[in-house]
């Protein structure tokens, strides 16, 4: 370990740390956060959703967006897998179905980047996953 | 590699590792390795929630979820269900005891809601054996202002205008002391660190020291800094042997990081740290006493003046300050003194850490704005009274303190407030009492702690406590007069003149005020020979209702000391100078004919 000679090594230190805990800070207004939810139950996992969920929990990081992804049980559109739900601050959350490395990077681009709606979204009853 | 996208916050304070925490922790962390997710969830042990009472506590980011008296064998399940599928584990989650309603999101917890953490900012938050999760909250970053940005008076005057007050006990303007330590003269100085914590059922700076040794490490340093002293020393008791770990393994990895010894940030400045050991004597917090039991001599205070500020350790310029106080001092520099001035009332800045204990819902170490009221404490954070008995006093400020009613429920809490209505900050205990609580037996228990702790070197506190003991304990036995509350009284007051330390000039506060707000409960004692809550044994009396004694002799052949007489089939009688009081016939007697009066 280097010792900290000056400020600046503080601060870059602090930088490259930062996120380690930022999570913990973040959780206290999830309102204002992007939250992705990937569904894993059995079957979902069968059809891939593990691939999918570590594309996005990658490609967020990449493209330093910050968002709280978390895995949930089955959402009940297993005809649709992988399902993944996304929560955009002070929107309703929105489901979509077939959910590739190709459809989550679209995802990404359009409608968490820049909250256009794509193709895909599983509308009918929709209603809220509850985590309980 | 990607940041954990959740986080398992295991509770590693002294109350949760004695129920297993540490083996849950661990289970944690097999199961999810199993599940293969060791890059997606992170378990941290962190220090105490404030919610000992339910531990073992683990609580999930990011969806702010509250398990308490959680298990090692209930691992399995929270990784299966939680962290693989997103399903809260139903039966672990917070309920809250007075809407019996399960609570999903830890920030609609009553305990949570107006609570304001400060100087608790990162106990339940951090990894305290991990100087890197404190550097990436913040951490040294204010030690790191003030050296290389500040000048010592500049500050010094920060924490001024903050308007800080020590947070052991009396309330001193933080600022003015470190002044005043500055201007004594002198090339050797010290940074003393008063970790003593003796106050029955308190553990507000054990909590710190656990949760977060760096703030107060770091606060030291700053200090240190304004002071002109190169060595702290922090004076803990023995009895805390995990806050010794954390601290000592804290100012090793700050060694380690150059966050203390020489050249701290390139500066001139140098600062380094000892711990030194307290047997647990109550009288050694005691500033004066502290130093000389430092020096190797006796735990016993002398006068003040001379102060440590201008003499104190090896005759040095010393600085002292209680725990809660420098873990403080980081975020006030950080966030500025304009910040901190708003919070609190307008002499009493700040928040205050509390241990909630006693009669209330939920017990447990809380952070709270000064100004807030006893009741919003009571019955909001503490969730009310246990098991819906009425409320009837709250101890405030630990044996030196006093015990107020629901007359001074409103009462906002600031040192000013406290002291007008008979009671004291003190350093943070708060004892409720309900309906079923004796106060004389109360006023005794306390005494009985300062009787005890009391080091024997002036006459009115070793002499005079014992003799205001010996009054309540007749009064409790039923021997007590009139006159008694009177000698009470002026005793008490003598005491509060004339005694060395404030050990003794406080020791009756607790009698004498509840003789200010429960003087019924006295006079019950002494002139109806009652005690109204039937606490006090010797004023109970068994007694037999003829009416339902059918004469099946249980009672008597339960009795262990042959007070009970009568004939099979006839009504028993109990012999009152024999009875000893053990209850056996009451719970033996199965037509109700047994009462106690
Ligand atoms: C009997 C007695 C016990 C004390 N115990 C403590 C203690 O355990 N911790 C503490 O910080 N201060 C304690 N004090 C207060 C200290 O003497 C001193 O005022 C305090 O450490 C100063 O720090 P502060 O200004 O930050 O509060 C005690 C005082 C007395 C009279
Ligand atoms: S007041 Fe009590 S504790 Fe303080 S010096 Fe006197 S005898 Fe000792
Ligand atoms: S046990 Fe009750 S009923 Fe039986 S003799 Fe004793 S008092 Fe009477
Ligand atoms: S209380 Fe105990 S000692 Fe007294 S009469 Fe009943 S059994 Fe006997
Ligand atoms: S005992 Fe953790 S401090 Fe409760
Ligand atoms: S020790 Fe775990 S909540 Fe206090």
């Amino acid at each position: 370990m280097d010792k900290i000679k000056n400020l600046a090594d503080l601060r870059n230190l602090k930088d490259k740390l930062q996120s380690k805990t930022k999570l913990r800070e973040k959780s206290e207004v999830p309102e204002q956060m992007i939250q992705v939810k990937v569904a894993m139950a059995t079957c979902c996992i069968a059809s891939g959703s593990r691939e999918t969920m570590n594309y996005i929990v990658d490609e967020l990081d990449k493209r330093n967006i910050d968002a709280v992804v978390t895995q949930t049980g089955c959402m009940g559109y297993c005809y649709a897998e992988p399902t993944v739900e996304v929560t955009l601050p002070g929107k309703e959350p929105v489901v979509f179905g077939y959910v590739d490395a190709r459809k989550a990077d679209e995802i990404i681009e359009k409608y968490i980047k820049a909250g256009t709606l794509v193709e895909g979204i599983i509308p009918v009853n929709y209603q809220k996953i509850e985590n309980n | 590699m990607a940041d954990y996208k959740i986080h398992m916050l295991v509770c590693g304070g002294t109350g949760c590792k004695s129920s297993q925490s540490q083996i849950l922790a661990e289970h944690l962390r097999t199961e999810i390795k199993n599940q293969g997710l060791d890059d997606f969830a992170q378990v941290v042990g962190t220090g105490c929630f404030g919610f000992c009472e339910k531990g073992p506590i683990v609580k999930i980011i990011p969806d702010n979820t509250f398990y308490t008296q959680v298990k090692p064998e209930d691992a399995k399940e929270i990784v299966e269900e939680h962290v693989v599928k997103g399903r809260k584990v139903s039966r672990l989650l917070y309920k809250d005891p007075k809407t019996e309603k399960i609570v999903m999101d830890s920030r609609g917890m009553e305990f949570y809601k107006k609570q304001m953490r400060i100087a608790l900012r990162n106990c339940g938050v951090i990894d305290p054996e991990n100087i890197e999760e404190y550097i990436a909250r913040d951490g040294y970053s204010a030690l790191g202002k003030v050296l290389t940005s500040m000048t010592p008076e500049e500050t010094i005057n920060v924490i001024k205008k903050a308007g800080l007050r020590g947070r052991g006990g009396a309330g001193f303007p933080t600022g003015l002391k470190w002044e005043i330590t500055r201007q004594s003269p002198g090339s050797e100085k010290y940074v003393v660190c008063n970790a003593d914590e003796g106050d029955p059922g308190a553990f507000m700076d054990r909590s710190i020291l656990e949760g977060d040794p760096h703030s107060v490490i770091e606060a030291m340093a700053i200090n240190g800094f304004c002071t002109g002293a190169s060595n702290g020393l922090v004076y803990i008791r023995a009895e805390y042997p995990l806050a010794i770990e954390r601290l000592k393994k804290a100012i090793e990895q700050a060694r380690q990081y150059g966050l203390l010894g020489k050249n701290i940030f390139g500066t001139e400045f140098g600062f380094d740290i000892t711990l030194r050991y307290g047997a647990g004597a109550f009288v050694c917090g005691e500033e004066t006493a502290l130093i000389h039991s430092m020096e190797g001599g006796r735990g016993e205070p002398t006068m003040k003046p001379p102060f440590p500020s201008v003499k104190g350790y090896l005759g040095k310029p010393t600085n002292v300050n209680n725990v809660e106080t420098f873990a403080s001092i980081p975020v006030i520099i950080n966030k500025g003194w304009e910040w901190y001035n708003t919070i609190g009332t307008e002499k009493s800045k700040g928040t205050k850490v509390f241990a909630l204990a006693g009669k209330v819902n939920n017990v447990g170490l809380i952070e709270v704005p000064m100004g807030i009221t006893l009741r919003e404490v009571i019955f909001e954070i503490g969730g009310g009274i246990k098991n819906g008995k009425k409320f009837k006093g709250v101890q405030i400020g630990g044996p030196s303190g006093g015990c107020l009613t629901y007359k001074h429920l409103d009462v906002p809490i600031d040192y000013e407030s406290l002291i007008a209505a008979g009671a004291m900050m003190g350093s943070g205990g708060m004892i409720i009492m309900d309906e079923d609580d004796c106060m004389v037996d109360v006023a005794k228990y306390f005494l009985d702690f300062t009787v005890d702790e009391s080091c024997g070197k002036c006459t009115p506190c070793r002499v005079g406590n014992k003799r205001m003991h010996e009054l309540l304990t007749s009064i409790t036995k039923g021997n007590g007069t009139e006159e008694d509350i009177d000698r009470l009284i002026n005793l008490g007051n003598v005491i509060k003149d004339t005694s060395l330390c404030m050990l003794g000039q406080s020791a009756p506060n607790p009698v004498l005020s509840i003789l200010d707000n429960f003087r019924d409960e006295y006079e019950a004692h002494i002139h109806d020979k009652k005690c109204p809550s039937g606490v006090c044994k010797a004023l109970m009396r068994y007694e037999i209702v003829e009416e339902n004694c059918c004469g099946c002799t249980a009672c008597a052949r339960a009795c262990p000391v042959g007070a009970i007489t009568g004939e099979r089939k006839e009504v028993h009688r109990i012999d009152p100078a024999l009875c000893i009081k053990c209850g056996a016939c009451l719970d033996r007697c199965k037509f109700n004919a047994v009462i106690v009066n």
